[in-house]
């Protein structure tokens, strides 16, 4: 039996700026950023006052009252870029075997939007030590455990097949299509429904990020705060969104005639085992989950057409990136083009992984690289081509996108043209 | 390809016993850990009951440093690592970081300690928020923690999917061994007794409300009315059966057959998914009903959920086809804890031959089930099937077999 192969055939992305995968891609392609002052809540008193915030209306994008009350704003996202990416995939509701379709969704922080608000209702506004449960929404259970993000995508689709939530941090978009891709490929289901959502801009979030002083302060420029791979850079600009992918096995996905955006070709993720936040320099690690990534996709380093960053724009997360594709593609990595949208969207942690791998694969749809926007200074120790403000038009068949997060998790995945021959 | 997965170290902190041994004396003679709540004042509550882990002093365990940074889930996690690896023989420091891997299941990450966080919000100021808060609460914590104390590399990985969660974790540490890595910690350990996890349990209407610790959990009984909510769980240490087999390792039993469904959306109709996940899991271990020795029951204590999981034990066993056994009616439900204790008690049941029974029920005969109750039964216990649901429609199960 040869192995089963995994292709992404239908894409849902929600991004600050860009709700709906073509007014994501726009925005992307043009250069455009989605970072502006927080209107979400007060943040006067906070170290870091911007981020990357959506305008959503639930309503507008089909749902229900009793949904919109149920749900976390993130459980809404992923409901919504589910609902996309299956349209997109072309495939209807009948053509689903329920039992053989599953779920995944990422998520770092879960309904943490949701459980600060709660928590400041029940507790009168941190006045209780014994907090009053009878002011608690009904569903407050379902934002305790976010694994109801899996059921709410479920019930969305109509998947009774594996269904589970990813949690690991800011590889946590990476690894939810990951865990599905592994779900394919050893038989347990022909079809997932996988990506991954957050929606952390909220008080509790930015003030866990002032204390470790990892978002940036800058206050200036809010539309320039994501400075990725720039010298100037300071801190990441948190973020919101999801993306979500209809997977499929390659084999049955081509009979249908289905358009194939790319197979995923290769995925791995490994740990530091060093420090719950910090890196080392070396990029040892994550340099080996890239390395059994290309081996997976059986590609080697000048086959890489495009490297989509993790490029928070921390002054040590930039250098470790470049220090693993250096460790992970020899000299190739000089001549690869890398960028980082985070630069355009923010940092939207367990989500952007997935929201990377639709801009890695609408990089190969439209053979466009999207630029690292805000890029005017290089870093002296950040010297690879980071495809500075504007995209490049360039013949893209094969990308490799990463991923690096607090707990030290390290993910890479390869999407490639199944069609590609293989080294 | 399809190598298979042993469990070779157990590390056990469990509201009825802390360590597999005080754990397993407890269990095997049906000694219960369900008290009035004392990590917190819950008599203003209208549920006041729980399965807390007793004589727990992290301080005496790990390395001052790591209790201000962690939550209380987190350093009882952090230290059944330990003693799952010490079991299993392993010197982490002895073994290639890449070899070595963590997979472990969550529901509510570190919630006492993001209450205390919000609780400094709130009430004094962003400026208060303690810098650990940014990871320690989050649901990757104790992989991140632990692959940090024990240098561990390889794959790691942290899987939500509410009490089906702690299955699928032991799932995907067998899928990565199975792609090359040597050996994995895997397992949950799950609390979230404070005032504000408490608010939201509360929430999902399971949790039951009397205040009798002879009588609060009764999963299978005519008087069931929810569940008990406890703290703790296991981790376990996984490899390859050969590699271990190789290095003269204990093997407490294979892990051989998973599966994981979804049940169709509520009111829509349709079965739920529990049989498909016994069923697909048996056939993955090749394994006829009848070859079962024992079931793992999820036992959730409602009436709906008890009869849905009987209808399903029915369905493939048949009528008292099998024994069925509940030993967390000692513990309570430990969300994603609850199954690996579960795999850490069938796997010590193998080995003495003995099924722990089933506490304070008394089983409702329309059920059809063989559940063991009062005494522990011996019995030869060479198959066993682990059922756990989560809140929201998810099943998981998986067959464990003896080794040899």
């Amino acid at each position: 039996m040869s192995a089963r192969r995994v292709a992404i055939t239908g894409i849902g992305v929600l991004a600050p700026g860009g709700v709906g995968t073509k007014n994501f891609w726009s925005l992307l392609s043009e250069g455009r950023t989605a970072t502006r002052a927080i209107t979400f809540f007060d943040a006067s008193s906070f170290r870091s006052r911007v981020a990357a915030e959506i305008d959503f209306d639930p309503e507008l994008h089909g749902l229900s009252p009793q949904e919109i009350r149920r749900m976390d704003r993130a459980a809404q996202f992923a409901v919504v870029a589910a609902r996309e990416a299956l349209g997109d995939s072309g495939l209807e509701f009948a053509d689903l075997d329920p039992y053989r379709t599953g779920v995944t969704v990422g998520s770092a922080v879960g309904a943490t939007m949701g459980l600060d608000t709660e928590y400041r209702t029940v507790s009168d506004g941190g006045r209780l030590d014994l907090v009053d449960h009878t002011y608690a929404v009904p569903h407050l259970y379902d934002y305790l455990v976010p694994s109801s993000f899996a059921a709410e995508v479920a019930w969305a689709t109509g998947a009774q097949g594996p269904a589970t939530v990813v949690s690991t941090g800011c590889t946590s978009g990476i690894d939810s299509v990951g865990h599905a891709v592994e779900l394919i490929r050893e038989g347990s289901a022909d079809v997932m429904i996988a990506g991954s959502s957050d929606a952390p801009i909220s008080p509790i979030t930015m003030a866990c990020f002032d204390a470790i002083k990892a978002t940036t302060p800058r206050q200036d420029s809010p539309e320039t705060a994501s400075r990725p791979f720039d010298n100037t850079r300071n801190g990441f600009v948190l973020g919101e969104g999801s993306a979500f992918f209809v997977l499929e096995e390659l084999g049955a996905a081509q009979a249908r005639g289905a358009h194939i955006y790319a197979e995923i070709a290769g995925y791995a993720t490994r740990s530091n085992a060093y420090h719950m936040t910090g890196l080392r320099p070396d990029g040892a690690e994550m340099a080996e989950a890239i390395r059994v990534a290309m081996a997976e996709a059986r590609l080697n380093a000048e086959d890489i057409d495009y490297i989509n960053a993790h490029g928070s724009g921390t002054k040590q997360n930039d250098r470790h990136e470049t220090a693993a594709f250096k460790k992970s593609l020899g000299d190739h990595a000089y001549a690869t083009p890398v960028s980082s949208i985070k630069s355009m969207v923010g940092h939207s942690l367990g989500a952007i992984g997935s929201i990377e791998i639709a801009a890695s694969a609408l990089a190969m749809e439209h053979h466009v690289v999207p630029p690292t926007a805000n890029l005017h200074t290089p870093d002296p120790e950040c010297d690879l081509d980071y495809v500075p403000v504007t995209a490049r038009e360039q013949r893209t068949d094969a990308v490799l996108t990463v991923g690096s997060g607090f707990g030290g998790f390290q993910s890479a995945m390869v999407l490639a043209r199944p069609e590609r021959s293989e080294a | 390809m399809t190598a298979s997965v042993a469990v070779t170290g157990l590390g056990v902190a469990s509201p009825n016993g802390l360590g597999t041994q005080d754990f397993w004396a407890a269990t095997r003679i049906g000694k219960s850990g369900i008290g009035r709540v004392t990590r917190f004042d819950a008599s203003s509550y209208p549920a006041t009951l729980a399965g807390e882990v007793p004589g727990f002093d992290a301080a005496a365990h790990l390395p001052s440093r790591l209790i201000p940074q962690t939550d209380h889930m987190t350093r009882m996690a952090l230290v059944a690592a330990d003693w799952a690896l010490a079991d299993a023989g392993i010197v982490p420091g002895e073994q290639p970081a890449f070899d070595m891997g963590v997979i472990t299941a969550s529901s509510s990450g570190g919630f006492e300690f993001g209450q205390n966080e919000l609780q400094k919000l709130w009430s004094q100021g962003s400026q208060y928020v303690s810098a650990y808060q940014s990871f320690a609460w989050f649901y990757a914590v104790n992989s991140g923690q632990i692959s940090i104390r024990n240098g561990m590399k390889g794959p790691s990985g942290v899987l939500v999917s509410d009490q089906a969660g702690g299955l699928d974790a032991l799932a995907q540490a067998r899928r990565q061994i199975r792609k090359g890595t040597p050996l994995i910690v895997s397992g949950a350990v799950d609390a979230s007794i404070c005032p504000w996890g408490w608010a939201a349990q509360l929430t999902s209407g399971r949790l039951s409300t009397s205040d009798n610790p002879d009588r609060a959990y009764v999963p299978f009984d005519a008087a069931a009315g929810g569940h008990v909510p406890g703290e703790g769980g296991a981790l376990l240490v996984m490899e390859d059966t050969e590699a271990a087999r190789a290095r003269g390792a204990r093997i407490y039993g294979e892990l051989v057959g998973y599966a994981a469904t979804f049940d169709p959306k509520p009111g829509t109709g349709g079965e739920p998914g529990l049989r498909r996940a016994i069923e697909l899991a048996l056939n993955e271990a090749d394994c006829a009903p009848q070859d079962v020795d024992v079931v793992f029951a999820d036992a959730a204590g409602t009436v709906e959920l008890d009869r849905a999981e009987a209808d399903a034990l029915r369905t493939v066993f048949g009528t008292r086809g099998v024994p069925v056994t509940a030993p967390k009616t000692m513990t309570g439900r430990l969300y994603s804890g609850a199954a690996p204790l579960d795999v850490a008690a069938a796997l010590l049941a193998m080995d003495e031959g003995l099924i722990p029974p089933t506490v304070h029920t008394d089983p409702d005969p329309a059920y059809g089930l063989d559940l063991v109750v009062g005494q522990p039964r011996t019995a030869e216990v060479r198959t066993a099937l682990v059922l756990a649901r989560g809140h929201g429609g998810f099943n998981s199960a998986v067959v464990l077999r003896a080794d040899g």
